[in-house]
C-alpha cells in the first residue's frame, strides 16, 4: 500500500562534520517534520549520518535532458578552467 | 551471581513486555499504511527486541536456574509470562498501534530513565542505553496520534475509536499487587505506581494537542503481570515460539 496523495521529498545526509551534504534519495511523507524522521529511519540506519536536510521534490528545478548540449558542452574544451597548472601540497584532503 | 528470584522476576515482566510488544510491531511489516513506516515500525520493534534480549538474559542471570535468553522467550507458556495485557493485544489498527506506542514509549521512557539510576549495575546499564532509543519511538507516536488526532474527521474518529480500545488497559503498567514488599524497597526496582502520574501528564499532554480525550470507561481487568492474559497470547506465541521448538537448538 502507498498514499499517493503524500509529497515527495529528497533527501540529502551529511555523513560527517566537515563534509557537504549529499543527496541519499527520496521518499514520501505527510509532512517536512515526518519527511525527517522516515529519513531517519531509512537513510541512517547504519550510522550514515550526522545532519540530515529533507526538500520538497517539486521545490527542485532540475536542468532538462534536452539542454544537455547547451549547458554542458561548451565547457569541454575549456582546459583553463581546471586548476591543473598547480602543485596540490600532499596530504590536502577534499580538494 | 547470588540468585535474586524477585528481581529476577522485575526484570522478566520487564523484558516480557519489550519481546511481545516488539512481536505485535513485526506484524505490520509490509503492511503499514506506507513503505517509510514499514520501516520505521520495524526499526522500532527491533529497538525493543534488542531491550528484550538484554532484560531476558539478565533475568536469567538474576534467577539463577541456568536458563538463557532464547529459553525464556522460546520455552516459557503463556502462564509464564508476564508482560501487561496491553501490549499482547491484536493491533492490526494503524490508529491503536500508535496509541499503544504513545503509551508504552511514555511509560518505557520514564521507567528507564528511573532504572537508570537502579542500585543493580546491569540494570541501570540496559536501562540507559534503552532510554535513549525509547526517546524516539516516543517522538515517532506523538507525531502520528496528533497528525491522526487532529487530521481530518475521519482520521479523528479513528484515533479517538483507538484510544478508546487502548486506554482501559494502561492502568496495569502502575499496578505493585505483583510485586513483593521486600523487593519493592530495594533501590533497584521502580515501584509502578510511582510512574503513574507523570506518564499519564504526559500522554494526556499529547492526546490534548492531538484533539483526542481519553474515555470514561474504567480499566479492564489485566492481570498479565500474574500470569492470567487475553486468550490473543496463545495466538502470539505460538507463531513466536513455533519454530524454536520445532528445531531446539538450530541456528542459522
Amino acid at each position: 500500500m502507498s498514499a499517493p496523495d503524500e509529497p515527495l521529498w529528497e533527501v540529502f545526509v551529511r555523513s560527517r562534520r566537515g563534509l557537504s551534504h549529499v543527496h541519499a534519495g527520496s521518499l514520501h511523507a505527510p509532512d517536512a517534520e515526518m519527511a525527517l524522521r522516515n529519513a531517519r529511519d531509512l537513510y541512517t540506519r547504519r550510522q550514515e549520518g550526522v545532519s540530515l536536510w529533507v526538500v520538497p521534490s517539486s521545490a527542485i528545478t532540475a536542468s532538462s535532458p534536452e539542454e544537455k548540449d547547451a549547458f554542458f558542452d561548451p565547457a569541454a574544451d575549456k582546459v583553463y578552467r581546471h586548476p591543473t597548472f598547480y602543485e596540490v601540497p600532499e596530504g590536502v584532503k577534499h580538494l | 551471581m547470588t540468585a535474586q528470584p524477585g528481581l529476577a522476576r522485575y526484570v522478566l515482566a520487564l523484558a516480557d513486555d519489550a519481546l511481545i510488544s516488539s512481536q505485535r510491531l513485526g506484524w505490520w511489516i509490509s503492511r503499514a499504511p506506507q513503505l517509510e513506516e514499514d520501516v520505521a515500525l520495524a526499526n522500532i520493534g527491533l529497538d525493543q527486541l534488542g531491550q528484550a534480549r538484554q532484560l531476558l538474559a539478565h533475568a536469567g542471570r538474576l534467577e539463577g536456574l541456568g536458563r538463557d535468553e532464547d529459553q525464556l522467550a522460546y520455552f516459557r507458556d503463556e502462564r509464564d509470562f508476564r508482560n501487561v495485557c496491553l501490549v499482547e493485544r491484536v493491533q492490526d489498527d494503524f490508529g491503536v498501534a500508535m496509541a499503544r506506542l504513545l503509551c508504552v514509549s511514555t511509560w518505557q521512557h520514564a521507567l528507564y530513565g528511573a532504572l537508570a539510576g537502579s542500585t543493580d549495575a546491569d540494570l541501570a546499564a540496559i536501562a540507559a542505553k534503552a532510554v535513549k532509543e525509547v526517546a524516539y519511538h516516543l517522538d515517532h507516536a506523538r507525531n502520528w496520534v496528533l497528525r491522526l488526532g487532529d487530521g481530518t474527521e475521519f482520521s479523528h474518529a479513528r484515533m479517538q475509536a483507538a484510544l478508546d480500545a487502548e486506554w482501559p488497559w494502561i492502568e496495569e503498567l502502575f499496578d505493585d499487587s505483583w510485586l513483593e514488599p521486600e523487593v519493592l524497597e530495594q533501590g533497584a526496582v521502580v515501584r509502578p505506581s510511582s510512574l503513574r502520574e507523570p506518564v499519564l501528564a504526559r500522554v494526556l499532554e499529547v492526546l490534548r494537542q492531538a484533539t483526542v480525550a481519553p474515555p470514561e470507561s474504567p480499566p479492564a481487568v489485566s492481570r498479565g503481570r500474574h500470569g492470567l492474559h487475553t486468550e490473543q497470547l496463545g495466538y502470539l506465541l505460538a507463531e513466536m515460539q513455533h519454530l524454536a521448538r520445532s528445531h531446539p537448538g538450530a541456528t542459522w
